[in-house]
């Protein structure tokens, strides 16, 4: 289930803000579509990306996806004890499951961003 | 094409036709149409008259006699690839027909002896490194070298690497063009004249950050064994990975690399039962730390256990491969060097450690015999670091000559240093392995001796 506190990408990541800072993880869809999750690979902390930069990959037992950055700015936390648990990610996606935090640079790049209810109807129109 | 056919060409003139038929066209050069006539040869090509098998069989054997062999000469040369005596029971085994491929099969758990053959190679190299982790194999230690840099880019998200000018020339080249195509800057970290070993004081300044990798090969091209644990620790406090390039044959008898801190270790796996031919093929080895297992290149076979228990083996961890990944893969080697590393696999078990380091051992003290006996005539030592069953010796310039010396009296001698590396000019590299006997060696000696 989609949740309301967040906001949502396409590529199904989910953007928590507070204050500038944007707490970035995958949503529970996108937990359930990969199965279960084996091994994460997070990027250094301090390092600056762009909106759209692969930023994780999480290999699961079907598959290894490209995390890409929702917004661009400097990466100030990653979430470290997804290297040894990383089954976080299906359990608790939206909480413990986190991958990283963004400074906000623009929040111009929040625009466009889905909500709950316009997620959960992307999902219904990507016909999955 | 006369009009039975030729004999070993599958298609007969009537199939040819039915063929041609069947699209609804008259001839060949219809099929080929679409290519400008500008561009295509307009008459036949100029080869010389067909020959019949038995004239074929003799000229080829009378090119062939153009070439030499080992079994005619005495070699001293080393340099990259070694006369490491291949035990007869590795060609028998390899040419099994159930063996006999040089690919990992497509559906490769149907064929569980290549996989636990594959398996018993890692292990093996596993073993010799010291490292947890060993794939498949490479294509050379010039790629693994390589292949190397790409993991260490990939695991500190740096973009430079520096690599010890001792690294043998070939390698430095082939990294050099794989670095050039993904942006990576290296360095070339020079050599102590005086000790024949990469100089740490230059590492030292020439190390930062943003250093990837710190590459040193040791037994080094000049055969000298590096001061590779310091230079290591150096890489460690920069936070770069520290590559071991090694000669397999050389862990017999040395510290295995995991020891003096390598994350990753390749090398050229040649020297195990493979021989010398011109060109190869040749067999890289690549192993690496736990840590680094999801940047390993290629394939990798794992053990694992069926429905029923019963021990099995299965290509393990593909999320790394280009046909999962793609784009982003680990590396686009798809392949491996099965055959050459059953061959391996088969010297290696053959020998046992014992042989192995009976083989190192022989190496090693022949080695020295003939750099004391070349020292006593004349041919003193390049270098001052110890070495294992290669050394340099300084000519005064006369390599080429002594060289020509040597070929007359069917001895090929040592490398020319200076062929690479201006610097090394007049110095000459001899390799001693096991195979050479006291008499060989003698040989060697007293075709110089009194010459000079």
């Amino acid at each position: 289930m989609a949740k309301d506190d967040v906001k949502y990408t396409r590529e199904h990541e989910w953007i928590k803000l507070e204050g500038n800072r944007a707490r970035v993880g995958v949503t529970d869809y996108a937990a359930e579509q990969m199965g279960d999750v084996v091994f994460v690979e997070l990027p250094g902390a301090g390092e600056t990306v762009g909106k759209g930069d692969s930023v994780c990959v999480i290999e699961s037992v079907k598959a290894v996806s490209d995390v890409y950055a929702p917004v661009s700015g400097r990466i100030s936390e990653v979430n470290n004890s997804l290297l040894d648990s990383p089954e976080l990610i299906n359990s608790d996606p939206y909480g413990e499951g986190w991958l990283l935090v963004i400074e906000l640079e623009d929040e111009g790049e929040l625009e466009g961003l889905m909500d709950a209810s316009g997620y959960e109807k992307f999902i219904a129109e990507e016909g999955h | 094409m006369p009009a039975s056919g030729y004999r070993y060409l599958p298609n007969t003139q009537q199939d040819r036709a039915e063929m041609l038929a069947e699209i609804g066209i008259s001839s060949v050069d219809e099929l080929l149409a679409d290519i400008p006539v500008e561009v295509r040869l307009q008459r036949p090509l100029e080869l010389p008259a067909a020959l019949s098998e038995p004239s074929l069989l003799a000229r080829a054997r009378q090119l062939a006699d153009r070439n030499t062999n080992l079994d005619q000469y005495l070699s001293f040369l080393g340099a990259g690839i070694y006369e490491h005596f291949p035990p007869s029971v590795i060609q028998h085994l390899i040419s099994r027909s159930e063996f006999y491929t040089a690919y990992t099969p497509y559906q490769a758990e149907i064929s569980q002896g290549t996989l636990r053959a594959i398996f018993e190679y890692q292990t093996m190299i596993s073993e010799l490194t010291g490292l947890p982790v060993a794939n498949a194999s490479m294509y050379d230690a010039a790629t693994a070298v390589a292949e190397a840099m790409i993991m260490a880019i990939g695991a500190t998200r740096r973009s430079k690497v520096l690599v010890s000018k001792s690294v043998h020339p070939a390698y430095r080249r082939v990294l050099a063009t794989y670095a050039w195509a993904r942006g990576v800057q290296v360095g070339e970290v020079e050599i102590s004249r005086s000790k024949g070993v990469t100089c740490l004081s230059c590492l030292d300044l020439a190390i930062d950050d943003q250093c990837a990798a710190v590459i040193i090969q040791t037994p080094n091209f000049f055969g000298c064994v590096e001061e590779a644990k310091e230079a290591f620790e150096l890489a460690h406090r920069h936070g770069a990975l520290a590559v071991a390039v090694v000669d397999p044959v050389s862990l017999a008898v040395l510290a295995a690399p995991a020891e003096y801190g390598a994350d990753i270790v390749v090398g050229e796996g040649q020297g195990l039962g493979l021989s010398t031919s011109y060109g190869g093929p040749l067999l890289g080895f690549l192993a690496a730390s736990e840590k680094l297992m999801r940047r390993v290149p290629g394939r990798i076979v794992g053990q694992t256990t069926d429905r029923e228990g019963r021990r099995g083996f299965v290509l393990t961890l593909q999320a790394r491969e280009q046909h999962i990944r793609r784009e982003k893969a680990t590396s686009n080697i798809c392949s491996n060097e099965a055959l050459c590393a059953l061959a391996a696999t088969i010297y290696l078990a053959a020998m046992g450690p014992t042989g192995l380091r009976q083989v190192g051992e022989a190496s090693l003290h022949k080695a020295h015999y003939v750099a004391d006996r070349l020292g006593q005539i004349g041919l003193p030592l390049a270098f001052e670091a110890p070495f294992f069953k290669e050394f340099a010796v300084d000519t005064n310039f006369r390599v080429a000559e002594i060289n020509q010396r040597l070929l007359e009296q069917k001895i090929i001698g040592g490398y020319d240093l200076g062929s690479d590396s201006p610097g090394l000019s007049g110095l000459q590299l001899f390799c001693v392995t096991e195979v050479r006997t006291k008499a060989e060696l003698d040989r060697l000696v007293g075709a110089l001796e009194g010459w000079l």
